[in-house]
């Protein structure tokens, strides 16, 4: 049983994972960049989720505006420190990203101090669900609910919509999709905001699941969220989704059988997988082996 | 052995004795207090480091986010070494920093092996990984002192070890990468695909930079073990590796001069001030920002302070010439005499320096040509003659288009 209890608690950390996942695969995808900062974006939602929630806004007001607020900074982002860089060496991109990650990081620090802050609790309006002797919390449903329901969408959107189309096309060849008359820049935005937005939303579900958060929050599962999109097969959206859902359960399963006060060590296996993954499968569960072109 | 190299060897040994001597009695006098001394060793720690993480960013082109890892690694092999070995000064810490460098460099293959052999970034992420999990380990195990990490480790870090070592650094990291090996590894750095269409076996080559480049972290890690004397799993965090990088690239990619200046200039500073120091890793964020929109390469880029670089800049000053030490030089200059006299014989002529192609970046650009007096072309042209013939012209380096 208590496997039972430690795969759902696997699959909602893991929902959280693929969310983030999924902003990162997407970016990838497009502009071949690791965005760092993704997971520091995490962070900022989750910030200005808080702050514009304690601020007296309903909550059908206050978690969109979050999301947006998110979205706009994303973009921001890739405007002033991206863009400018897209033609220069891939080093250089990877270092910027470094340091947006860095700096978002620190000026939260120092806004807003390392101390973390309690994140309101739901849990009491929502139902528990008794399954025998285990209670079963409503949030961790509905964690997973909305974020493969959020995939779907975006999957939905990206095959489906003319939108979708000139994103992918703009991540097969960037140059090509320029010719065929894709505005380049606008699709690029539109993908960090979606991304952004996506990342938002795994900062909401992370906030009212986990209460607390902090300026560091993003580290750790910004890492693991990529570990997730490379597992699942970089640049894949359902890829990102299953990667993010079976890091989740590896990890708090290796939490369950690890003994008390090794649980930290869960992080080593989640390496440990990463290792593995470029060891064996380099092109991720999902994907296809590809020919490099020159 | 050849003159001149053999007289630039020695030079550059009378360098590195001169230095050592100024700063020897500097400290033996007591001129330069206790307090700076000890910045002057961890300026020498830093720079070896820096260097380090260099020869795998700057050299190799690989983003390395893990080397606090590498150097806790070296640092706690070589401190558990000196304080459970028995063996008792120099020769117990000099084996423990070796232990700490060899154990660093297989711990780099472990995480190098999966990340280098495929092509994109995965070796950021991987080191970036590997860095927040060595802190974790450190945690875990009871044999390297838990959180509360490890104390007592005898304080034998001195400044002819930190010297000998970091200027070791030097002279080896200089020598790889002036090298066959070093000219792959650049050759990797310029355009992975097109070096292995030539021939470069790029994994192999991307695996010796990086593993060189985490032992020699594994060592400066040791070093500063026996320096501070107290080792903590969380002194060894990202962002230690991140001060390492910001090191890097202030100074100059893929220069060793930049490495060391900016090493130095990055030590004192926060030093002098202590008191923002909650927003050191706020100005480093933005500083790294940007310098890559606006000066991708560094403040030195990939320029050296050497003996050829002295010579020219009094060749300049003085407007006398000096002969460069470097031997090619002298080869290169045959060559480009030999081909210039017959090129006159001919008849094309337009007299022009050689234009040095060495590697590393350095390039002059040919004088402008001007055709020799007395020759039919001059005769027949007049002075319109610029580029005919086998000239090349003036050498341009190709803009590079698109993200590699």
């Amino acid at each position: 049983m208590l496997f039972f209890v430690q795969l759902i608690n696997g699959l909602q950390l893991g929902a959280i994972y693929a969310l983030v996942a999924l902003g990162y695969t997407m970016v990838y995808g497009i502009v071949k960049l690791i965005n760092f900062a993704h997971g520091d974006l995490m962070m900022v939602g989750a910030y200005l989720s808080l702050f514009l929630y304690t601020s007296g806004l309903p909550l059908y007001f206050a978690l969109p505006l979050a999301i947006i607020g998110t979205s706009v900074m994303g973009v921001l982002i890739e405007r002033v420190a991206y863009r400018p860089l897209r033609n220069a060496s891939r080093l250089s991109a990877l270092i910027t990203a470094i340091g947006i990650s860095l700096l978002l990081q620190n000026s939260f620090m120092i806004l807003f101090s390392s101390t973390p802050r309690r994140f309101p609790s739901v849990s009491e309006h929502l139902p528990v669900f008794v399954l025998g002797t285990n209670r079963i919390s409503f949030m961790a449903l509905l964690t997973v609910l909305f974020a493969v329901g959020l995939m779907l969408l975006l999957t939905a959107f990206v095959h489906g919509t003319r939108m979708g189309k000139a994103m992918r096309a703009v991540s097969e060849d960037m140059r090509a999709a320029q010719l065929m008359g894709i505005n380049v820049n606008r699709i690029i935005s539109m993908t960090f905001a979606i991304g952004s937005a996506l990342a938002a939303f795994a900062a909401i579900l992370y906030g009212f699941s986990f209460q607390q958060i902090d300026p560091y929050m993003g580290a750790m599962p910004g890492i693991k969220a990529f570990i997730a999109a490379v597992l699942g097969g970089i640049g894949i959206l359902p890829g990102a989704m299953l990667g993010g859902f079976l890091l989740g359960i590896i990890e708090s399963l290796t939490k369950a059988v690890m003994p008390a006060g090794y649980t930290q060590l869960a992080d080593a296996v989640v390496f440990l997988v990463l290792i593995l993954v470029l060891l064996f499968k380099p092109s991720g569960l999902l994907g296809q082996p590809m020919r490099e072109k020159v | 052995m050849d003159k001149i190299k053999l007289r630039s060897y020695l030079l550059n040994a009378l360098f590195a004795l001169a230095g050592y001597a100024i700063l020897h009695v500097l400290l033996e006098s007591g001129v330069i207090n206790a307090y700076y001394r000890g910045v002057i060793l961890l300026i020498g720690i830093n720079a070896t480091v820096t260097i380090a993480l260099n020869l795998a960013t700057g050299m190799l082109g690989e983003l390395c986010l893990g080397h606090a890892g590498f150097m806790a690694v070296g640092a706690y092999t070589s401190a558990l070494f000196t304080l459970n070995s028995g063996l008792s000064g120099y020769i117990g810490l000099i084996l423990g920093l070796l232990c700490g460098g060899l154990l660093a460099a297989a711990t780099a293959a472990l995480v190098g092996v999966p990340a280098l052999r495929l092509r994109g970034d995965y070796l950021a992420i991987i080191t970036l990984a590997f860095g927040e999990i060595i802190s974790v380990l450190l945690r875990s195990f009871a044999f390297t002192g838990g959180a509360r990490g490890l104390n007592g480790i005898p304080l034998l870090t001195n400044f002819p070890l930190v010297y000998w070592i970091l200027v070791l650094t030097i002279v080896a990291v200089y020598m790889l990468i002036r090298s066959r090996h070093g000219r792959a590894i650049l050759a990797i750095r310029e355009d992975d695909i097109a070096a292995e269409a030539s021939g470069i076996n790029v994994t192999r080559f991307k695996m010796t930079a990086f593993v060189i480049s985490a032992a020699i972290a594994g060592i400066g890690g040791g070093l500063y073990a026996h320096y501070i004397g107290i080792l903590s799993p969380n002194k060894f965090n990202y962002n230690y590796s991140i001060d390492y990088m910001v090191m890097v690239v202030f100074g100059g990619m893929g220069s060793i001069t930049g490495s060391i200046l900016s090493a130095g200039t990055l030590t004192i500073l926060p030093e002098l001030l202590r008191s923002f120091s909650d927003y050191r890793m706020l100005v480093y964020s933005v500083l790294l920002i940007i310098l890559m929109i606006f000066k991708p390469e560094g403040l030195l880029g990939q320029k050296e302070f050497s003996q050829r670089f002295a010579a020219n800049l009094m060749r300049r000053l003085t407007g006398r010439k000096i002969r460069s030490a470097a031997s090619y030089d002298r080869h290169e200059l045959s060559v480009a005499r030999e081909t210039t006299r017959r090129a006159r014989e001919r008849g094309y002529l337009t007299e022009q320096g050689p234009g040095d192609l060495g590697v590393g970046g350095r390039r002059r650009r040919p004088e402008e040509n001007i055709p020799v007096a007395g020759t039919a072309v001059a005769e027949s042209e007049g002075r319109t003659l610029t580029r005919q013939g086998l000239d090349p012209g003036p050498y341009e380096p190709a803009e590079r288009k698109g993200r590699r």
